[in-house]
């Protein structure tokens, strides 16, 4: 059974931005892409536990602010070195305001 | 029980082991709060700073490189060659760099054009040099861990005055191409490098050795070095300067902190050494923060000097410093420069 994880108000991140929640013994990534769509990954970059949430994002890029592992924060494609493994993705419900998510 | 006064600085020793079960490897270092708006405006991405000093740059190889050549056969192409070769061997060293954080273009594929053509001005293989210069980031002068310690302790003068003709880089690099080509890594390259980049390394090195091998087949058949003085050895005559900025990076500090402060040094230089260097001279800021483009890390400087050790005024001051800790080190390995360790400098180990 899923487990429902609210993380926070839509209107805690600007645009084409991240910030970092924690929650339930995991660290997200939450994302306000341009164009007002919410996505959330795992917080830390593959490459080496580094928080994302420091990173820069543009556009559907998020950049880790130590090595520029990118990923693509809709799919959680890695996309190059070095950056090699995938981020995990979590899909985002949107309800009064907040953005939740379902952990398995 | 004592340190040993000599450590092992390769990757594969038992100092990088200890680093990794005292978990000095991959640590979490000192960063300065920013607030993160103004770490946005850092951050962000431009590409015309890096557009009109590439131009620059390249018009300067050009006219250094066509007065070489129209002069050649005479001492008057000395000065020139001289040029052309710090342009060359000097310049390209912070423009792989840059672009091998990503940082110096906003568009990417710039990015890649221009660290492809450095690493090669600079005998540095593009995917080797990613992979060890995240390590160097990862680990900043953590013994057996970071494979970019220039200055090991008890410094080797021969092998620095070597250095500032690349030689035993230079040397080593030809030797790994070789290696490389023939699809093999060297144990230390196998420890920073993921089995999946394997095969790029394979592929860049025999693209490599087929452009060294032109431009030595053309040396041969013109009965000339002209090519090779154009191509390949500036890398070698051209290098002293990229010596003489790189030793101020940490020659002399702390090893086996978890603070740039402690270990980096920034030195104030004039426009002309900062455009050459394209600003490492503020080589805190950019450890502590490597994501920032060379083109705001003035500003970035600006905004966190007041949480750092005072910078050095000059590279004259900087070596000031660094020549007498290095004939220390000589006697004294177990010596380094202490940095006065601000306020909220966390307490750390130094070695």
């Amino acid at each position: 059974m899923p487990q429902i994880i609210d993380l926070c108000a839509t209107s805690d991140i600007e645009s084409e931005d991240v910030i970092r929640v924690d929650r339930e013994g995991h660290s997200f990534a939450v994302y306000h892409a341009p164009g007002g769509k919410f996505y959330v990954t795992s917080g830390l970059c593959t490459h080496e536990a580094v928080h994302l949430a420091d990173g820069l994002v543009m556009e559907h890029i998020i950049e880790c602010p130590k090595h520029n592992g990118r990923f693509d924060y809709r799919t959680g494609e890695a996309k190059g070195a070095p950056a090699c493994v995938n981020l995990r993705i979590f899909p985002v419900t949107l309800a009064g305001g907040r953005v939740t998510i379902a952990l398995s | 029980m004592p340190r040993p006064a000599i450590r092992d600085y390769s990757l594969t020793g038992p100092d990088g082991a200890a680093a990794v079960e005292n978990g000095r490897a991959g640590a979490q270092w000192y960063a300065t709060p920013i607030a993160r708006a103004r770490m946005k405006q850092l951050m962000q991405r431009r590409d015309g700073p890096a557009i009109r000093d590439t131009l620059i740059w390249f018009a300067a190889l050009g006219l250094s490189g066509g007065l070489g050549i129209a002069l050649w056969g005479s001492w008057r192409a000395v000065l020139p060659f001289a040029v052309y070769g710090v342009l060359y061997g000097s310049a390209a060293d912070s423009r792989w760099h840059e672009t091998s954080h990503g940082t110096a273009f906003r568009t990417r594929w710039m990015n890649i054009a221009l660290y492809h053509l450095s690493c090669f001005m600079m005998l540095r293989e593009p995917v080797v040099w990613r992979w060890s210069h995240a390590r160097h980031h990862t680990d900043t002068l953590i013994v057996g861990r970071d494979p970019e310690i220039s200055s090991p302790r008890p410094p080797d003068f021969l092998q620095l005055l070597l250095k500032l003709f690349a030689i035993p880089g230079g040397i080593k690099s030809l030797r790994h191409i070789l290696l490389h080509s023939l699809h093999r890594l060297s144990p230390e390259e196998a420890t920073f490098i993921p089995p999946m980049e394997h095969h790029k390394v394979y592929t860049l090195a025999r693209i490599w050795l087929a452009i060294l091998g032109a431009i030595a087949a053309l040396c041969l058949a013109l009965h000339s070095i002209l090519p090779a003085m154009l191509i390949g050895l500036p890398t070698f005559y051209g290098a002293w300067l990229s010596l003489v900025f790189g030793l101020t990076q940490h020659a002399g500090l702390a090893e086996d902190v978890t603070d740039h402060r402690l270990n980096c040094r920034t030195v104030y230089m004039n426009p002309l050494l900062r455009f050459l260097y394209w600003n490492m001279n503020y080589h805190v800021e950019h450890h502590m923060f490597p994501m920032v483009p060379y083109h705001a890390l003035k500003a970035l400087h600006a905004e966190i000097k007041a949480d750092c050790p005072a910078p050095y005024p000059s590279l004259f001051a900087a070596y000031r410093e660094i020549l007498p800790a290095l004939l220390r080190q000589k006697r004294d390995p177990s010596y380094f420069v202490p940095r006065p360790a601000p306020a909220r400098a966390p307490v750390s180990q130094a070695a």
